[in-house]
């Protein structure tokens, strides 16, 4: 298994040169903001482990909602960020893409603080990464090959149904299986299709994975035994005073829910308009957001933690198509930024932003409010978990507003979305095993 | 959580009824030429209310406008800022026609009406009883609306007795709207039910998240003196109160295309033809539903039409049945906030999403939240299909719908219903298929095609490929229905 790893760089944009890195990030794209795959400066398509990518200008036009916190409203300069989900080693990547785009990504880099034309390329952008707080992939270990491979599986499948339809139709499920599996093995040995088989999974990652794995139990349990080594040591002293510092902590975070600003104005129409133009070409669409934390150490902390648990549970729990009860995302972080003041959404996610904000407010309201609530401005929560997003025109203004336009954006595989992926994976799922039970070849016949 | 009954005088009759008494309708499209006069005309409309009279009345009347048409009357911008961004854009918007699948020959530039200087101001829509309609539109469009207004169309409509131009029984589903506001919205529901919050249809009233949707609110002064208060800023008066968004679309309809190529898929037999048309619908010619998920649906009244509406596609997630992309399934998948009926902890287990593994699991939204109120009507002569297999004459009459809803959210429930389910060629994990009727057949990003038709059945499913487009998109657009003191204060405008 090849794991999926998220790369970002970042870098200041010299602002002398601001129009023209716009004029070279819109020379790659074919439909506004969608980079072409054989673009001049970095033809994406080129490089096979890429799924998603973008540049992206980072400009976040609400940094004056600090004020509503009697906070002075920061300069920020605008950065380019590049950045997307590969299959591998994101360094690994990044030495890739400089050998293969060196040119291009030098004009677009040039246009950034402290690039020359001496600067050694691959060092600048591993010196320049950002990390996530908290990635969450669709997927876990499927490949760019592996997707192109079970697309073609699957129009090869269909082709053969299409063509046997009358001799098919009368056959049992586990019989209709064992002979288009029979002619796809068939296609295979032809060299009509690939059907390779899964790398091996990097030893470092698998035991870097475990102890990932372990580090929230790990907490838990650590968190539990001070606790219980405090209360026997000192009952009479630890036990009102851990229970006042859990209240106290509840309390204020309670008392700041009631009173911190809400700030959901829509957005000025030439910005939706702004984001509506490079929206709606493919199935899936991107999603680029920043805000500021409130202030304080409570708000830091609640999101420092909720996004590692968010980190965790999307390494361990939600590796198979599902984050929560939503289908419909292929990528997602979140990164903090400026030592934690401000906080980039990035997504990649299918149908249309309303029915991607619907889905969100209706299935994992909850989460989106515990994670976003923490940012300046947001809808009214209660408990960190209740209304917030539940207030529906509000929270999708509030998204809306703090939404960025991605200047270029590459899809691998467009037309696909995660619920095509998954489909066609397990068509492919049922080539790979000789025989089936009478109900899995009945589900199987039914995916085609 | 019953509130006050609402003041059905203040409500354009369109809403609460669809006018099924008066079957003879015309809806007149016109732009302001001399805002005083319109002014002047709007203000002394006898527009129809909603208030119920013991004999329905011989003719009804309602007005609506587009944005262009509010600005065109002289209302202030600050009063047009408070109105939806969709409604302000227009459904022309080049971006909102991608989402809206208004692409290829459905495009706004081949519109017939509804694009650029084709966007109507006004719509004013005249029912009546047989014989009457022509004197109602005599006494409606004369001098004085000559001198206010420049008429654009004259969109008529055919009665033809509840059925729509391919043949089949129309309009059977429709939304209970809640009027007595006694459903709370916050309870979530767990199942699909009919009855959906009176402000998905209302602006003004709590919508099924229990809030309130955009609309104008402005202060209150003189010039607002007869505005109703809104209800969650008591400080303030509500333009959009006991009014609603109205979405128009002429849907022309090739009504022998249609019947031909389900013949020919058929193999020239008409019966299977109309079997093949009845699995892209989900219902009979007659109306009678293919499922047979029988349910008690709270909300649905059907004494006239048993079981008619009383079903739900859960018994049927893989559609042997009734096929996932039949017409009726994509315009409302008839689901609950939940896919699987769980309580307590496994309900905990659900959200968060640690059981789900079938493929079908949380691939449709729940549907409360993306209810209309059709009150569309058919425009051209009835063709039996037997005669639509036959040669068309030279002169063949354009037949279609003239589709017209109403919802206080367009975004969430109009556009959401057209553009993630009907148009969308992955819906319900499906793919390389469109709506079964309204799919504009083009190719998407990455090549695929939307013009096949699946039918899903126990062993392999049975594809339809090669559909041709059978609806084309003439014209559209967004409107503001008004409630009556709304319309008043509109009216009484000025620059």
């Amino acid at each position: 298994m090849t794991p999926q790893s998220a790369f970002m760089v970042l870098a200041p944009i010299d602002p002398r040169r601001e129009a023209e890195l716009e004029r070279l990030l819109v020379s790659m794209n074919g439909a506004p903001g969608h980079a072409r795959a054989d673009n001049a400066l970095v033809p994406f398509g080129r490089f096979e482990q890429v799924h998603v990518a973008r540049f992206l200008i980072v400009d976040d036009k609400t940094v004056s909602d600090n004020g509503a916190h009697g906070i002075p409203t920061p300069c920020y300069p605008r950065g380019l960020a590049f950045l997307g989900e590969v299959d591998g080693e994101a360094e690994a990547f990044l030495a890739d893409v400089s050998a293969g785009a060196s040119e291009g990504l030098r004009a677009i880099f040039a246009c950034c603080d402290g690039f020359g034309a001496e600067t050694h390329l691959l060092d600048w952008l591993l010196a320049h990464q950002v990390s996530a707080a908290a990635a969450y992939t669709n997927w876990r270990g499927r490949t760019v090959r592996r997707v192109r491979e079970d697309a073609a599986l699957r129009a090869v499948l269909e082709r053969h149904v299409d063509r046997l339809a009358p001799q098919l139709e009368h056959l049992e499920p586990r019989a209709v299986h064992e002979r288009l599996r029979a002619l796809v093995l068939e296609d295979a040995t032809a060299g009509r299709i690939a059907l390779s088989a899964e790398a091996p999974t990097p030893l470092r990652w698998t035991l870097a994975n475990l102890l990932h794995l372990a580090s929230l139990p790990a907490a838990v349990v650590s968190v539990l035994v001070a606790l219980f080594v405090v209360l026997s040591r000192a009952p009479r002293v630890a036990l009102p005073a851990v229970a006042m510092a859990l209240a106290a902590v509840v309390l204020r975070l309670r008392h700041l829910e009631k009173t911190d600003p809400e700030l959901c104005a829509p957005p000025a129409p030439a910005e939706v308009t702004a984001l509506a133009t490079i929206e709606d070409h493919d199935v899936t669409n991107q999603f680029s957001a920043m805000g500021s934390l409130k202030p304080g150490p409570l708000r830091l902390g609640t999101t420092v933690l909720v996004l590692w648990a968010i980190n965790w549970a999307a390494r361990h729990l939600y590796t198979r198509g599902r984050l929560a009860r939503v289908r419909s995302i292929h990528f997602a972080r979140w990164v903090f930024l400026d030592r934690r003041r401000r906080v980039l959404f990035i997504s990649n996610y299918d149908g249309s932003v309303e029915s991607y904000m619907d889905d969100f407010i209706n299935k994992v309201g909850f989460g989106l409010n515990v994670v976003f609530s923490n940012g300046i401005g947001y809808p009214r929560t209660r408990w960190l978990l209740a209304d917030g997003c539940g207030d529906e025109r509000k929270f999708k203004d509030y998204l809306r507003r703090h939404q960025m336009p991605t200047q270029v954006w590459y899809k691998a595989y467009p037309g696909l979305t995660a619920v095509d992926l998954e489909r066609n994976a397990r068509l492919r799922r049922g080539i790979d095993v000789t025989s089936m039970s009478a109900r899995d070849a009945a589900a199987w016949v039914a995916l085609l | 959580m019953s509130r006050d009954t609402i003041d059905f005088d203040d409500v354009q009759g369109l809403v609460r009824f669809g006018h099924g008494p008066l079957p003879e309708a015309v809806f007149v499209l016109a732009r302001v030429t001399s805002a005083a006069a319109a002014r002047a005309w709007l203000r002394l409309a006898p527009v129809t209310t909603a208030a119920s009279t013991s004999s329905p009345p011989a003719t009804a009347l309602q007005i609506a406008f587009t944005a262009q048409g509010l600005e065109a009357l002289g209302v202030p911008l600050s009063v047009r800022a408070g109105f939806s961004s969709e409604f302000l854009e227009g459904m022309a918007d080049a971006n909102r026609a991608r989402r809206l699948g208004d692409v290829g020959w459905n495009a706004p530039a081949q519109w017939d009406w509804g694009h650029e200087a084709t966007v109507p101001h006004v719509v004013v829509m005249l029912f009546a009883k047989p014989g009457q309609l022509g004197a109602l539109v005599d006494r409606t469009c004369g001098e004085a609306w000559r001198d206010a207004f420049e008429e654009l169309r004259r969109l008529g409509t055919a009665d033809l007795d509840g059925f729509e131009p391919f043949g089949f029984k129309d309009g059977i589903s429709q939304p209970t709207v809640d009027w007595g506001q006694r459903r709370d919205p916050a309870s979530g529901r767990h199942r699909y039910g009919n009855e959906v919050a009176l402000g998905e249809f209302l602006l003004g009233y709590r919508n099924e998240y229990g809030k309130y949707t955009d609309r104008p609110l402005v202060g209150a002064d003189a010039s607002t003196g007869g505005l109703p208060a809104a209800e969650d800023a008591p400080e303030k008066r509500d333009v959009g109160r006991n009014g609603t968004y109205m979405v128009m679309r002429q849907l022309r309809q090739d009504v022998r295309g249609f019947w031909r190529h389900l013949a020919r898929e058929a193999g020239g037999d008409e019966t299977a033809a109309e079997a093949l048309a009845a699995r892209l619908v989900g219902r009979t010619r007659g109306g009678d539903p293919l499922s047979h998920g029988h349910r008690t649906i709270p909300g649905v009244a059907d004494a006239d039409a048993p079981r008619r509406n009383q079903f739900t596609f859960d018994d049927d997630r893989a559609g042997v049945v009734c096929p996932v992309g039949a017409h009726i399934r994509r315009a409302n998948p008839r689901n609950g906030d939940y896919a699987y009926h769980e309580t307590g902890v496994t309900r905990l287990f659900a959200d968060l999403g640690l059981p789900g593994s079938a493929f079908q699991d949380d691939l449709v939204s729940a549907v409360r939240f993306h209810r209309i109120l059709r009150r569309g009507r058919e425009y051209g002569p009835s063709l039996a299909i037997a005669e639509a297999l036959r040669p068309g004459p030279a002169d063949d009459p354009e037949r279609g719908l003239h589709f017209v809803c109403l919802n206080a959210n367009i975004s969430r429930q109009f556009e959401f219903i057209q553009g993630a389910w009907l148009m969308s060629s992955t819906f319900a994990g499906l793919t390389g298929e469109g709506d079964s009727l309204l799919g504009h057949r083009q190719r998407i990003a990455g090549g695929g095609g939307t013009d096949r038709f699946t039918i899903q059945r126990d062993g392999l499913r049975r594809p339809v490929s090669g559909l041709p487009p059978f609806v084309r998109m003439r014209g559209g657009a967004y409107f503001f229905l008004p409630g009556l003191r709304a319309l008043r204060f509109l009216a009484g405008a000025s620059g």
